[in-house]
């Protein structure tokens, strides 16, 4: 390699992330300083003084972060925790027994991959209705129950485990529940942890089907609440208050791919697909 | 497809030596049984859906309230102008995000493949886009669009540029669409990138090398070919991306100007939740929903070497 092509290959990637970390430090610099700091500094991203909470006070009582953040965690909760048990149960059918229409069912099961439901928003808003599940945060979840990328992660997470643990319970009568639960999912755990890391984020960043499905505040999530909260901010030019509510938002998943950012790229590139 | 399917027998092997006298069904019965509770959400939210849509697009509603069997909604689908536009907008919102998105991802993880704390701090910059919503994403670029005081503005005014309208002049609004879509998913892309150039064998590119490969040539002839399945897998995400998010455009935009950032998904949502025309929304969605259908069965292989190719 020749030592410009060398140079170029460097400074590249410098050059790339320079520019996709400006939005991120407009965002910490713009929700730290106060709005009386003057409207005409408002896009310098030098991060000079004075600074303080105001934005953060500001957001927090124009918005209704608390019953956002409630609803945004009983959504992934639940979501998640109904997700562990059916892709438990159909990933072990697929990874350990023989049955008629297998290979078929399981491709039928990865259709879901691609019909996935914010296409569907039509029909499915039909459906909640007729279910009487419009406006509650069970309509939001259901349509989310079954994963095909769930299956898919734990057949191969199963198919990887040594069938010699699951003998013994065998010999000893034991069921497909039982052996799921006291033999397969406890080794399952790197698999399980992958899986929860990627539905929690694409349901926490979720938009257009909580935006349709939801109408009363009180069941509002945080993603439709900061939409709202924008659009509100936008009218009274308050950019650092959108800022700071938008760090809100933002915050735990980035706090928490910080903390453990090897287990999340793992998840990810074993995702593809959310 | 892989060596663990053809084990799969044995471990059947133990129970129906046991119950001979049921030899199929009763295997049989225990998976439809685990699969059932998947099977029913899927069924209600998935498929039936999709004969839903199909069937409803194919009923004309009169002004009576009558309704009759035909392709009214389909032929007012395409005589629509608005749709005909969405379709054009989306085509080149696919192009615009996929091409660029895909040769950045590409050309940063080849550049970032390497162990070190500087590759390893550009990398979660690179990254931490996909992880913020994409409405958080387009609060942001308000923002950064706001002609005057915005900040690209308010820096590009130092080279001696004037005001631009980003979002509001019909000609640019699609284009800053696709900035933020570049910028939100980049990162994402690198790391499959980064995942299919860790699995290429550095004896490969040696042998290469000794051969007098040039670092060029050393790409184009074995990394770029190895790099297939990944590429293809990176692609078919693209394009599932590009087809189902829309959340900027309903925040920062709402598909204007004049239409400029209508894409099919927009399209959809308009004609559903502030047009009540069902008709219009389900013949839309038929058509999104085949051309997936079009891209799974050709990517359904290819999806799923990619996902085992990663792992």
């Amino acid at each position: 390699m020749t030592r410009d092509a060398r140079w170029l290959l460097a400074l590249l990637p410098c050059a790339a992330a320079l520019v996709w970390a400006i939005p991120f430090a407009w965002m910490a610099v713009a929700s730290l300083r106060p709005n009386e700091a003057g409207a005409m500094d408002l896009a310098s991203l030098l991060p000079a003084g004075p600074f303080g909470w105001s934005n953060f006070a500001d957001a927090w009582s124009e918005g209704h972060f608390p019953l956002w953040y409630l609803n945004t965690v009983l959504l992934c909760g639940g979501i998640l925790a109904v997700q562990c048990v059916t892709i438990s149960l159909a990933g072990y059918a697929f990874a350990r027994l023989r049955f008629r229409g297998r290979e078929l069912l399981f491709q039928a099961f990865l259709l879901q991959l691609m019909l996935v439901p914010p296409i569907l928003i039509v029909p499915n808003m039909t459906t909640l209705v007729t279910l009487h599940l419009y406006d509650t945060l069970p309509g939001v979840m259901a349509p989310y129950f079954a994963s095909a990328f769930g299956v898919f992660l734990m057949r191969q997470t199963f198919r990887t485990i040594p069938r010699e643990y699951e003998e013994a319970a065998l010999v000893d009568g034991a069921g497909p529940l039982t052996i799921i639960t006291r033999v397969l999912l406890p080794l399952a755990r790197p698999g399980l942890v992958a899986f929860a890391i990627v539905s929690i984020t694409s349901h926490w960043n979720e938009f257009l089907w909580p935006l349709m499905a939801i109408s009363s505040p009180r069941n509002q999530v945080l993603t439709v609440g900061l939409a709202s909260f924008t659009s509100g901010a936008e009218a009274g030019s308050e950019w650092g208050v959108i800022a700071a509510g938008t760090f809100l938002v933002a915050a735990p998943l980035l706090v928490m791919f910080v903390l453990f950012q090897r287990r999340f790229v793992s998840s990810f590139v074993f995702s593809g697909i959310k | 497809m892989d060596p663990v399917s053809s084990t799969t027998a044995q471990g059947v092997v133990l129970p129906m030596t046991r119950t001979v006298r049921t030899r199929v069904s009763r295997p049989s019965l225990t998976a439809y049984a685990l699969l059932a509770p998947s099977a029913v959400f899927l069924l209600g939210f998935t498929y039936w859906p999709v004969v839903q849509v199909l069937a409803s697009a194919l009923t004309e509603r009169a002004f009576g309230g009558t309704a009759r069997f035909g392709l009214g909604n389909f032929a007012r689908l395409f005589a629509d102008p608005h749709f005909g536009r969405a379709v054009v907008n989306n085509l080149i919102y696919a192009a615009g995000t996929i091409v660029p998105s895909l040769l950045l991802a590409l050309g940063l993880a080849m550049a970032l493949r390497e162990s070190g704390r500087l590759a390893s701090v550009l990398r979660t910059v690179l990254v931490l886009p996909m992880l913020i919503p994409l409405v958080a994403a387009a609060s942001l670029f308000v923002f950064i669009f706001l002609p005057g005081a915005g900040l690209l503005d308010y820096y590009l005014a130092r080279f001696g540029l004037g005001q631009t309208n980003w979002l509001g002049d019909p000609s640019l609004a699609l284009g800053s669409i696709i900035a933020i879509t570049v910028w939100k998913n980049t990162g994402y892309y690198m790391l499959f990138f980064l995942a299919g150039l860790a699995g290429i064998p550095q004896e490969l590119l040696d042998a290469a090398r000794i051969d007098g490969a040039g670092a060029w040539a050393r790409f184009r002839h074995v990394t770029l070919p190895l790099l297939g399945p990944t590429l293809a897998f990176v692609l078919v995400i693209a394009v599932l991306n590009a087809l189902t998010q829309v959340d900027h455009v309903v925040v920062m935009t709402q598909g204007g100007p004049s239409d400029s950032t209508t894409l099919l998904l927009y399209y959809i949502y308009q004609q559903a939740a502030q047009n009540y025309d069902v008709g219009l929304a389900s013949a839309a969605t038929v058509v999104s929903v085949a051309v997936l259908f079009a891209l799974s069965i050709m990517s359904l292989r290819s999806l799923e070497r990619g996902i085992h190719y990663d792992t």
